[in-house]
């Protein structure tokens, strides 16, 4: 499947790096030219070589997201640092271009919790470590090293 | 009226007062500390520090009992998201937005965020109203209904100079709602004759504009 993944920080970048390694076609957005390197670290040939394509632009953008090829794609993952962007992506995503399956960052619990009742795919990782922590406090859970 | 507006920039802080001089209710709420302290010494309680996007913000500033929702923060996604949740959420009837991009209206458009208003936006057109090509200006279109409302400047020698309304040969689904003369403006009757240097506002069809601007242009304009 084609994969657009918006905004190339850690999530971000590890998203679309298994994903290409899984065989998937990976298209990442991001408006910092130097982001890349995220992509290029730890491989032993660049980003591009291995056949992934990067796009320098702003996330709300119509012609950047259209260059990153948001009208062909399967699955879109909104993983910049603004939740409000984000959420804004990925509506536009869902709504105008009817990507089959999108996927959002919020690390808001409550807008998180709303914008998932209203019919979006939302991640809160503030939640689920809240989740995991409490879990882990109570005894319930026990990690060794680095959990999640 | 109860106003709840997100953002105290100039937009916000100036609005704000206006409608306090009208004797509304008011709340801003300005995510910026220094931007707040600066503001809160003129609007002191009327104005409250916070991220007006965050649900319990703007539960604190009374959002579920607010006529209107103004969001004139400096990001655009900001502003759709408050009117989004502002309506959907919190089941607010009036919502004002401000779009900073005029690139990002189509975003406002198609999350149903109405009114959008860019400052860039007014600006151009009133550019093009100072400079107009042809002539012609956009003054209103109403998309859903598919109407335009524009204004067309009578060219010298042009086929409507010293005609009558009626006798224009207008196509159907056009209409000339005033004629403004002398500073003044009137609404004219079948009988009221169009001159070289009037302003008419007609009320078209979307997709008529070539057909009715072709009876206005002066002989040179047309060439």
């Amino acid at each position: 499947m084609y994969v657009l993944i918006v905004g190339c920080g850690r999530v971000g970048s590890s998203i679309a790096k298994s994903m290409l390694a899984d065989g998937h076609e990976v298209s990442v957005l991001d408006e910092n030219p130097e982001a890349i390197a995220l992509l290029n670290r730890g491989q032993d040939q660049s980003w591009e070589d291995l056949g992934g394509s990067y796009t320098v632009g702003t996330a709300l953008e119509i012609d950047a997201l259209l260059q990153a090829g948001i009208d062909r794609a399967d699955a879109f993952v909104a993983s910049t640092d603004g939740d409000n962007t984000n959420l804004v992506i990925a509506q536009i995503a869902q709504r105008r271009f009817e990507v089959e399956r999108v996927v959002v960052r919020v690390l808001d619990p409550g807008r998180a919790k709303w914008y998932a009742e209203q019919g979006l795919q939302t991640i809160c990782p503030t939640q689920t470590a809240i989740e995991l922590l409490e879990a882990a406090v109570r005894g319930q859970i026990r990690f060794e090293g680095v959990a999640g | 009226m109860y106003a709840l507006i997100v953002g105290a920039g100039k937009v916000g802080w100036n609005l704000a007062r206006e409608l306090l001089d009208k004797d509304h209710e008011v709340t801003v709420v300005e995510a910026s500390r220094r931007r707040y302290e600066t503001v809160e010494e003129e609007l002191e309680h009327a104005i409250q520090y916070g991220d007006g996007t965050e649900l319990w913000v703007l539960e604190r500033a009374g959002i579920e009992r607010a006529d209107l929702v103004v969001a004139v923060t400096g990001d655009d996604e900001d502003n759709i998201l408050i009117c989004q949740m502002a309506t959907e959420k919190y089941g607010v009837d009036r919502v004002v937005a401000r779009c900073n991009n005029p690139r990002n209206l189509q975003h406002f458009e198609l999350l149903g965020i109405k009114p959008a208003v860019s400052a860039t936006d007014l600006i151009l057109r009133l550019i093009e109203h100072e400079v107009p090509k042809y002539g012609l200006v956009h003054l209103l279109d109403l998309k859903e209904e598919r109407l335009e409302i524009i204004e067309m400047e009578v060219g010298e020698g042009s086929p409507a100079d010293g005609v009558s309304v009626a006798d224009l040969g207008l196509p159907d689904g056009s209409l000339v709602i005033s004629i403004l003369r002398d500073g003044g403006g009137f609404v004219p009757a079948g009988d009221s004759v169009v001159r070289a240097g009037d302003e008419v506002l007609l009320v078209l069809d979307i997709g008529l504009e070539d057909a009715v601007t072709g009876r206005f242009l002066g002989r040179s304009e047309a060439a």
